[in-house]
């Protein structure tokens, strides 16, 4: 096969111009995403802003009304692209009259995996998610933080290349979440890249390299943390700061007040120790100076009200 | 996987399915239940008063056991038609609804696999209740009052045919509407079926001919009535048989019984109506978006 002796893509999904139309709705709206090799991707949006729709076109489980995309460096709804996948759905089920153990079971065999290694890898999954107790309970005895990770276990069976979840979270506890983060972390460690959908902000501010955020089924930014929260500013808290000290500030950037705060707008870490010593030289009293670092979610909304 | 790997896989688990949730259980209990009671029933017959000539001879028993054992295969296939609907109407649905179809069709398996894993399952528990809950009532019956159908064999086929025509309506229902509806559909269809074929029998004995065409229609689009048809047929008596040929088109009205077997070009039609059915569950269940 040709496949084994060309280098893997870089680009684990390609896609261009998705869109998916449901009766009046437009679910996605042109959408273009790229998600490399090894990285830990994160899709934020609204509710109801596609995420979950685009998740489902790439996986083959809904055809997409327009456009096109490449998983894996396969076609879209190629089933061997599915054979190196693990997905956790928003709408996570397991069949209750199997054991854990069994659910794992039938996800080996149904993803192709050779026999030999099933225990091995059955094994692996269970002591990742923590589901080694319980693992030989029926599934209809588990809560629903535990059928979360069952599906966590089926996503990560047979170290795949891509885990795509879908709202992984959401049943857990806070520990739980912990571990998650943790075997979010292991996962990109490995080289394995995740696609992860969240409402759950602070989550993906902990472990995603890049973040798109979607809005009415379109791409609104999508960029490295670093880039997508960058643009924060500076702030001083100082007494006597002149007309012409403002001015000479403002060469830093746009200037505002946010009571006993001026803002300084574009500055950053870098430009700290000369707008201090502008400050003082004129004569101010300087009681305190911060870098700004919004938040996630404060980028987030944001976004979206400027949308 | 290989698709057809994939198929036996969900061949499997659906099997399992059908025993963990004691599905089979209920069905194999439930219709001992029924053999037992039908067999006191026929060993009741001998000592039925018959008004002034005293017991009821041989051949009068035998008589009347043939045609309760037609109302008892009656109340057979319509268990198994039943229970076919309630097996096949949320395998598909119910596991769209619930989300458990998404993690299995998130891995490389064809849906045409999923679907037909699961109807060959369901279709193998249709064949084995038909063969060995109409032989143990044969047993029943034989046991009793001696008498034995002249065609055991081809009944009990017939009423699988039936079971598995009706598996495959409910099946392609499935992809597309939600599990109750799917249910109440399939079953109503399977009642205005039945009852096509009777109101055709009426318009055979009363010779209109618009009548009897809307039976030969109604068996054409869903062919469970044509199939009960021939199991009546081979469950007759050959007495019985003789007697309604001397007796005209009259006794078509009757709707236990059948003058003749279903053809060989019918029964070709309800084969090629399995596979074209299927067919449309697989293309109906591959174009819906999950």
């Amino acid at each position: 096969m040709s496949a084994s002796t060309e280098p893997p893509p870089s680009l684990v999904v390609e896609a261009a111009g998705l869109t998916k139309r449901y009766g009046r709705t437009m679910a996605l709206d042109g959408l273009d995403l790229e998600v490399r090799r090894g990285e830990v991707f994160a899709l934020l949006g609204a509710n109801g802003a596609g995420k979950t729709t685009a998740m489902k076109i790439l996986l083959g489980l809904t055809a997409p009304s327009g456009g096109g995309a490449r998983l894996l460096g396969l076609p879209l709804g190629d089933p061997s692209a599915r054979r190196r996948i693990g997905y956790l759905p928003e709408l996570f089920r397991y069949q209750g009259w199997l054991d854990g153990r069994e659910v794992l079971r039938l996800h080996a065999e149904l993803a192709g995996l050779p026999r030999e290694g099933w225990n091995a890898s059955i094994d692996e999954a269970l002591a990742t998610t923590d589901l080694r107790a319980r693992a030989d309970d029926r599934v209809a005895t588990y809560s629903k933080g535990m059928q979360q990770r069952l599906g966590l276990a089926v996503a990560l069976l047979g170290t795949p290349e891509l885990v795509v979840l879908d709202e992984p979270s959401t049943a857990l506890d806070p520990v739980g979440r912990h571990e998650l983060r943790a075997t979010i972390r292991g996962l990109r460690d490995r080289g394995t890249t995740v696609i992860l959908n969240s409402h759950q902000l602070s989550e993906v501010e902990q472990v995603c390299d890049r973040v798109a955020i979607i809005h009415r089924g379109r791409m609104l930014v999508v960029g490295s943390l670093e880039t997508l929260l960058s643009p924060g500013g500076v702030r001083v808290r100082a007494t006597g700061l002149d007309e012409l000290t403002m001015e000479s500030l403002r060469r830093f950037g746009e200037l505002e007040s946010d009571g006993p705060w001026l803002v300084i707008r574009a500055a950053g870490e870098e430009d700290l120790p000369a707008i201090v010593e502008i400050a003082v030289h004129a004569g101010a009293r300087v009681y305190g100076v911060e870098v700004l670092h919004p938040s996630l979610e404060d980028r987030f909304r944001q976004l979206l009200e400027s949308a | 996987m290989g698709e057809l790997a994939a198929t036996w896989t969900i061949v499997r688990v659906t099997l399992r399915e059908g025993v963990r949730r004691r599905l089979l259980l209920a069905l194999a209990g439930l219709s001992l239940v029924a053999v037992i009671i039908t067999a006191w029933g026929y060993a009741q017959l001998p000592h039925l008063p018959a008004g002034t000539n005293g017991p009821l001879s041989t051949p009068q028993i035998q008589l009347v056991a043939s045609q309760l054992l037609i109302l008892v295969m009656f109340m057979f296939g319509f268990v198994l038609a039943l229970a076919a609907v309630f097996a096949a109407a949320p395998s598909v649905a119910g596991e769209l609804e619930s989300g458990e179809m998404l993690a299995v069709l998130a891995r490389p398996v064809t849906r045409r696999s999923v679907l037909l894993g699961k109807w060959l399952a369901l279709a193998t528990v249709v064949v084995v209740y038909a063969v060995v809950a109409t032989a143990l009532e044969y047993v029943a019956v034989g046991v009793t009052t001696g008498y034995l159908p002249l065609q055991p064999a081809e009944a009990s086929l017939y009423l699988a045919g039936e079971g598995l025509v009706i598996l495959a309506l409910t099946m392609a229902l499935s992809t597309r509407l939600s599990p109750v509806t799917a249910g109440i559909v399939a079953m109503l269809c399977f009642g205005l079926a039945w009852l096509g074929g009777v109101v055709g029998g009426i318009g055979l004995a009363f010779g209109d001919p618009v009548t009897t065409q809307l039976a030969t229609v109604t068996r054409l689009l869903l062919p469970t009535d044509g199939l009960w048809r021939g199991a009546i047929f081979s469950l007759e008596p050959a007495a019985v048989v003789v007697a309604g040929a001397a007796a005209g088109p009259q006794l078509a009205a009757f709707p236990f019984f059948a003058a003749a077997p279903p053809t060989l070009a019918y029964l070709g039609w309800c084969a090629a109506w399995i596979v074209g059915t299927l067919s449309l569950a697989v293309v109906s269940f591959r174009r819906r978006d999950l």
